[in-house]
């Protein structure tokens, strides 16, 4: 066995409602949503109007400034709403769905025989380009540039998500394919980055044409920026480019069958879901139909996040799936008084610090809310984030610099490095109840704004 | 419960804008999230969060504070029944102490939360629960015979212009509870050394027995009367004068334990410190000329302030080195000037407080060099990438 890159820092938060081991193939939901809002720092432009008619692949809004990237519709149908919010800002491209399903067709071939440019070509044209991300800034790649590695994180630690071995099962196949795409792209190798707790899928290990790193340790080892940074670490001028693994798929079956096509299996889980499991769906479903009969309470007392509960949107009931996450949380809501909750023992109270005395019931799981525990406060406390946050980076002097905008002073400091992901646990553990990832967040799109 | 909190409903808007009584409003907000922790939800980022806040936090410094608390009140009231010879049970003692003590914490707290509630208001800021914890241990780093004006007069000082000048909890460079000691040690010299107000009624000297000198261990070893200095025993358990909180090792030791067990202190600091201590005085011992030089060393760390300030002082966070390696070299430099001081220097017998100042001055620099460190060797990796390609 390679060499295992043991991470010792970090948290699993106990949390109830795992999903269980078991596939339901959901049926075609009646929207899908395309959402400008999962891709930070995007200009959109709309390439279709409100009662327009799309298939499977047709080009819904575009990048302003990089007009050859695009996004497409994952369903066929009729484009049913754009929501704006604010001055005018799309938040979502709605389509409903009709019967028939038809592809646009962009022919099959194998990628292992394409040059590069034509790789790149079919999948911007497919919509599949955004799939891409690169590191440094967590954005959407440059079809021109060259990266020097591709990681794709095999598996996901973060709180009830996915077990990736899990979802990828039978596509051995779709992910071989989608590996030869990604060889194509990258100057240097593509990472595999899998667990070295249990044995991973098969689908994994007998793919070629991969290198492959082994982790453990608690969450975030399965963030791939923190495996990038074991690694590989990202200095200045580096560009290192992430996929996640559904998505390989995704990309696989592009060059296998000319079509593109989002089904994905995603998680289903929360406290207050009644029957957490797995669902075979497709990206920018509306989660209407999966969550409808199986919720605890009325949704007005729930939080539905696509995603998980660290780094996951708030979606509304019957919002949609957005275009990375591989799972649906919902939990309780927490917008209640609580008599003198700062001074209970709390045995039921989980807490990363030791404070109360559900430290001394380990092994328990809780259903958490999003009640804030507390005001917000100027930093006090030390040495909190380090203890969740596995990079050689102080994180407290990092978000000091980012505000204080201190543009050299984040550079030394490695923004470079990270994501607002990586400090989502920071940001759950902080006394202080900062909002760490937001933070970030205006550090990276600054260093974009600043650098280009 | 419902109906408090009903009752904070229907007075809240009062003290909203535009209410009548708009300028109480952080005082209102200070206790009704004091009552009831409010009903936020997350609007951004992570969606659940940790139940610590920082409530949470202060409560378990102050009940970590509690034994020093409880034993200096006993405390208090044996030192007074020694000095005076009489034969006084235990719950007397207690009385005795409690009379003593209470007013003092009372003056500091009421003192210090009023203009912490003034300066919250003008800044439109919710009340920060640092001074919970400060306003405990003034009372408990002074002597007892302290007057009570003089300890409103060093909280206040301490909160303006230790803290709030800086711009409140979190922003302060002193730690305030410091502060206020050092600034009656300069301005009060006389309440606040010498052989006499460290028990109470001494000064006065009304009733007290022949021969009782009520001394402190250090006085006696910077006296070079070590024949004087109580057993190590008494020291470590608390039988002798000093500043109401700081005597016991015993009480302090369960006070640390408290907050290494839960995570709010920092163990790194604590230890740091004792190994500090205890390096300058092995380095005392070696070379001594005099009778203070050759006090066994560990007999620094159950003498005077040396536990309370390594393990309350040095610990706070905000004014202690925020690199987890800076910890050990700012705990480290702490235990060893407070006894070089202690030793060493003529006018003061007491070194921990001068030190932890000192260092407080100077753990932003420490963290400088180690921030300094990482962001060298990420400079290197990066000229090293540069080279390959």
């Amino acid at each position: 066995m390679p060499k295992v890159f043991k991470i010792r820092k970090g948290l699993n938060i106990p949390l109830k409602g795992e999903a269980e081991k078991v596939f339901t193939r959901a049926e075609l939901a009646e929207f899908y949503a395309v959402k400008p809002t999962d891709f930070p720092g995007l200009t959109p432009k709309l390439s279709v109007a409100e009662g327009d008619k799309v298939k499977v692949g047709t080009p819904l809004f575009y990048d302003k400034y990089r007009t050859n990237i695009l996004f497409t519709s994952p369903v066929s149908g009729e484009v049913h709403l754009v929501r704006r919010g604010e001055r005018r800002k799309i938040l979502e491209v709605v389509v409903k769905t009709d019967s028939s399903q038809d592809f646009e067709e962009f022919g099959r071939s194998n990628p292992k025989e394409l040059p590069r440019e034509q790789v790149v070509e079919k999948m911007l044209k497919a919509g599949l380009w955004p799939t891409i991300r690169q590191r440094p800034y967590s954005i959407v790649a440059n079809p021109e540039d060259k990266p020097k590695a591709i990681h794709i994180s095999g598996f996901d630690t973060a709180p009830l998500s996915p077990d990736l071995d899990f979802a990828v099962k039978d596509e051995e196949e779709a992910f071989q394919a989608g590996i030869d795409a990604l060889n194509r792209l990258a100057e240097g190798n593509v990472n595999l980055n899998l667990n070295a707790d249990y044995p991973p899928s098969n689908v994994y290990t007998k793919v070629k044409g991969v290198k492959f790193n082994y982790f453990s340790g608690p969450h975030p080892a399965g963030n791939v920026g923190v495996q990038i940074h074991h690694v590989d670490p990202i200095s200045k001028g580096d560009l290192i480019w992430v996929v996640n693994p559904l998505d390989v798929i995704i990309i696989g079956r592009l060059f296998l069958r000319g079509i593109y096509d989002a089904t994905k299996v995603i998680a289903l889980a929360g406290s207050e879901v009644q029957k957490p499991r797995y669902f075979i769906l497709k990206t920018g479903a509306s989660i209407a139909n999966i969550v409808a009969d199986n919720i605890t309470k009325n949704p007005a007392e729930l939080r539905f996040i696509s995603g998980n509960v660290l780094t996951g949107a708030k979606i509304d009931a019957d919002g949609f799936l957005g275009f990375y996450d591989n799972m649906v949380t919902v939990i309780p809501e927490g917008n209640y008084y609580e008599f003198m909750g700062w001074a209970q023992p709390g045995f039921n109270k989980y807490s990363f610090s030791s404070t109360f005395l559900s430290s001394l019931l380990p092994g328990r799981k809780y259903a958490l809310d999003t009640n804030l525990h507390g005001g917000e406060r100027a930093y006090v406390v030390t040495g909190q984030y380090e203890k969740v946050l596995p990079m050689d980076i102080y994180p407290v002097h990092l978000i000091k610099a980012i505000l204080a905008k201190d543009i050299d002073k984040m550079e030394n400091l490695g923004i470079y490095e990270v994501a607002e992901e990586d400090f989502a646990l920071c940001e759950y553990v902080c006394t202080s109840k900062t909002n760490v990832q937001e933070i970030i967040r205006e550090g990276l799109d600054l260093m974009i704004k600043e650098l280009g | 419960m419902k109906a408090l909190r009903s009752l904070i409903d229907k007075i809240k808007p009062n003290f909203e804008k535009g209410g009548k009584l708009e300028a109480f409003h952080s005082t209102f907000d200070a206790f009704e999230t004091l009552l009831f922790v409010p009903n936020h939800v997350t609007v951004k980022g992570s969606h659940i969060r940790d139940y610590i806040d920082m409530k949470r936090t202060m409560i378990i410094v102050v009940m970590a504070l509690m034994p020093a608390l409880l034993f200096g009140i006993w405390n208090v009231g044996y030192q007074n029944a020694l000095a005076t010879g009489s034969e006084m049970a235990f719950w007397p003692m207690v009385m005795h102490g409690l009379i003593k003590v209470l007013p003092i914490i009372v003056v500091s707290y009421v003192v210090g939360l009023a203009i912490e509630f003034i300066f919250a208001q003008v800044r439109k800021h919710e009340v920060n629960e640092g001074f919970l914890v400060t306003g405990m241990l003034i009372p408990l780093i002074v002597p007892v015979d302290i007057p009570l004006w003089m300890v409103a007069l060093a909280t206040a000082f301490s909160v303006i212009i230790g803290k709030e000048v800086f711009g409140g909890t979190g922003m302060n460079i002193f730690n305030p509870a410091l502060l206020a000691r050092a600034f009656l040690f300069f301005a009060y010299p006389s309440h606040m050394s010498g052989d006499y107000v460290w028990v109470s009624g001494l000064a006065k000297g009304e009733g007290i027995i022949d021969g009782f000198s009520g001394a402190t261990p250090l006085a006696n070893a910077a006296a070079y009367q070590l024949d004087k200095i109580p057993s190590a025993m008494d020291m470590f358990l608390g039988f002798v004068p000093g500043s109401i909180g700081e005597t016991s090792a015993l009480a302090i030791l369960i006070g640390a334990l408290v907050l290494i067990v839960t995570g709010i202190g920092s163990w790194k600091i604590m230890l740091s410190t004792v190994v500090g201590g205890l390096a300058m005085g092995f380095i005392f011992n070696s070379f001594a000329v005099n009778p203070f030089m050759e006090i066994p060393a560990w007999h620094h760390l159950i003498m005077g302030g040396f536990a309370f300030g390594a393990v309350f002082m040095a610990t706070d966070p905000v004014t202690a080195s925020q690199t987890e390696k800076g910890k050990w070299i700012y705990g480290f430099l702490i235990g060893l000037l407070a006894v070089l001081v202690r030793v060493l220097n003529p006018a003061y017998p007491e070194g921990m407080m001068l030190s932890i100042l000192l260092m407080n001055a100077f753990a932003p620099l420490i963290d400088h060099y180690v921030i300094e460190a990482n962001i060298k060797k990420r400079k290197k990796r990066a000229a090293a990438a540069a080279k390959i390609s």
